[in-house]
């Protein structure tokens, strides 16, 4: 894929960011507040920094993306069409019967998705057996891994962690969404997290912490997260529902729809 | 063929297949810190890149699988059949549901396992595996079956759970004859028509000592080892019941396991006359295998008596 400016990326952020709010408002449900808050950081991805053939989604060398938190599909979505993988009749089918844009990402069912996510914990250990199996084929090929900051909760994400390290995988690049909600409420209330970098770092990952709202140092992390020995987590400080304004920081908007009038809202503030 | 380990138990045929196979380099091995005792250690001493050590973490080793699967490899996983249990949930929605094919084997399975007590003694392992859409569920009876039924796991498309006992059990079959086995076709040990006993693991051993007693009263017992319990031998099950009396045997409990499958079969098309010989909603306890199976009622005095229940032809003594 060829880079693009920052100002190109943020230009597509802003048409993934209208495609998740009218996906969900159509579907009348879905997680549209941990969607936007990490779409930023999928188009850096999709459209700046991984290998990755459009025209070839099942290309065997590929980068991989594990979309942990299955969630936040709506984002997935929105990326593959802005690059040409769905199409725009895809998306409107999202979670209804028959539709290739299933409630959690799934691989059976959506080109151009590598891993069946839905049940949180489970994608940094897909990864690592994708970094696995990239090492074992002498393939130059990475691996990126989105998390959410209540998914860390799991106990698997940790033995996920320690694997990596103890394996010394360098070709994995795990990145949290750093939202600050989850389900039920903020993370600080319903189980603190605490310095998720510090528990990374400890573990034996390289970290890197940055605004997941800044196309620059999205980029930036990102490329840098190949160089280093070891595997490299970014914790992405993000607004969860960043971009709409009754969305931002509500966790009411980790998996709920908008109404008629709040989805007119929405559309004119992401124009 | 012969394998390195010491004769004797089906777990040592899981580690000898390891090594059948080793020649095709899409083959990975990953281990929780059981390999010895699973036997996979024999494929990792010989190819330590190709074996993923990942600690006492069942959860992570399931889909670390999964992702070497993803991409192209077929990864062989082992632990202990109760704590394959503890990544259920990633089987089934990391690999059944997605449909990458990943390979399982829990071994230690079953009350057979004896001393360690109650928290080893998976009896439910193969009722929660067979209920997973897609996936094959395999519980050989000895260590040259479990061989050849692990090596022809290399071409099959679907993730599978393989229940090894830990203990040794009787030579069923020979090297040449466990060659022919295949999956989902059930294994006819001993010709009869006045009831079958379909059994599977260490019940097989059991079953064929049932036959011979049950022959002395003149009794003629079928002996089928369903080393397949899922996809289940659907011809053997309809031709057993033209026997007229079914009789299961398995060391799992009998919520779940070979009997339920064989009823689910039996009760929508051909109701026959059928008891099981299984554990009875019970947790076990430290003990000798033998011990340990008698208290649990998993002797081949119990299948004679389960037979004698329902057979049709007079003749007990």
């Amino acid at each position: 894929m060829q880079s693009q400016s920052v100002e190109e990326l943020n230009a597509s952020a802003s048409k993934c960011r209208k495609r998740i709010v009218d996906m969900v408002y159509k579907a009348k449900s879905g997680h549209p507040g941990g969607s936007l808050s990490c779409i930023d950081i999928l188009v850096a991805l999709y459209k700046g920094v991984m290998r990755f053939d459009s025209n070839n989604p099942s290309w065997d060398d590929r980068d991989r993306f594990i979309m942990s938190k299955g969630h936040a599909s709506p984002a997935v979505y929105s990326i593959l069409r802005e690059v040409g993988i769905l199409q725009d009749s895809d998306l409107n089918g999202f979670r209804s019967l028959g539709s290739v844009c299933q409630g959690h990402v799934d691989r059976k069912w959506t080109e151009g998705v590598d891993f069946s996510a839905g049940s949180l914990g489970m994608g940094l250990s897909f990864g690592l057996g994708s970094a696995l199996a990239a090492r074992l084929d002498g393939s130059k090929r990475h691996t990126w891994v989105l998390l959410g900051d209540g998914e860390i909760q799991e106990g698997q994400v940790w033995e996920a962690a320690m694997a990596a390290s103890h394996l010394e995988v360098s070709n994995l690049t795990a990145i949290i969404d750093k939202n600050r909600i989850q389900n039920d409420n903020f993370v600080d209330d319903q189980m603190r997290v605490g310095d998720i970098g510090s528990k990374f770092k400890s573990f034996g990952w390289n970290v890197i912490n940055i605004n997941g709202h800044d196309m620059h140092e999205i980029v930036s992390a990102l490329k840098d997260s190949k160089t280093g020995n070891g595997p490299t987590a970014i914790i992405a400080s993000t607004v969860k529902g960043k971009g709409v304004s009754y969305m931002e920081n509500n966790p009411a908007f980790h998996g709920a729809a908008p109404n008629d009038e709040q989805y007119a809202l929405a559309m004119e503030e992401l124009s | 063929m012969t394998g390195i380990s010491e004769p004797g138990a089906s777990r040592d045929g899981y580690g000898d297949a390891l090594l059948d196979l080793s020649s095709d380099e899409r083959v990975v091995v990953l281990e929780a810190d059981l390999g010895k005792s699973t036997k996979s250690c024999h494929f990792r001493a010989k190819y330590p890149k190709r074996t993923f050590c990942l600690g006492i973490a069942e959860q992570n080793m399931a889909l670390v699988g999964a992702g070497l699967a993803e991409a192209g490899k077929i990864p062989f996983a082992s632990t202990f059949a109760i704590f394959s249990e503890r990544a259920f949930e990633q089987f089934r929605n990391g690999i059944a549901r997605t449909g990458l094919v990943v390979h399982l084997c829990g071994s230690h399975g079953g009350m057979h396992t004896g001393q360690d007590g109650s928290s080893a003694q998976s009896t439910e392992d193969l009722g929660i595996f067979r209920t997973l859409p897609g996936m094959t569920v395999l519980h050989p009876c000895d260590r040259n079956s479990a061989r050849s039924l692990t090596r022809n796991l290399i071409d099959h498309d679907n993730p599978s759970y393989t229940r090894t006992a830990r203990n040794k059990t009787r030579e069923i079959y020979s090297e040449e004859e466990a060659a022919a086995l295949e999956i989902g076709v059930a294994s006819e040990l001993r010709a009869g028509d006045d009831a079958t006993i379909i059994a599977c693991g260490v019940m097989v051993e059991r079953s064929l000592d049932a036959a011979d007693e049950l022959a002395k009263h003149g009794i003629m017992a079928r002996v089928v080892d369903m080393h397949t319990i899922k996809p289940i031998d659907k011809e053997a099950v309809l031709s057993a019941a033209e026997t007229g009396a079914i009789v299961t045997a398995e060391d799992h409990s009998v919520i779940g396991g070979l009997g339920s499958a064989i009823a689910e079969i039996l009760a929508e098309e051909c109701p026959t006359k059928m008891r099981m010989v299984g554990v009875r909603d019970k947790f076990g306890e430290s003990g000798s295998p033998e011990e340990i199976m008698y208290k649990m009622g998993l002797t081949s005095d119990n299948i004679v008596q389960r037979v004698m229940e329902i057979v049709q032809k007079p003749g007990r003594t």
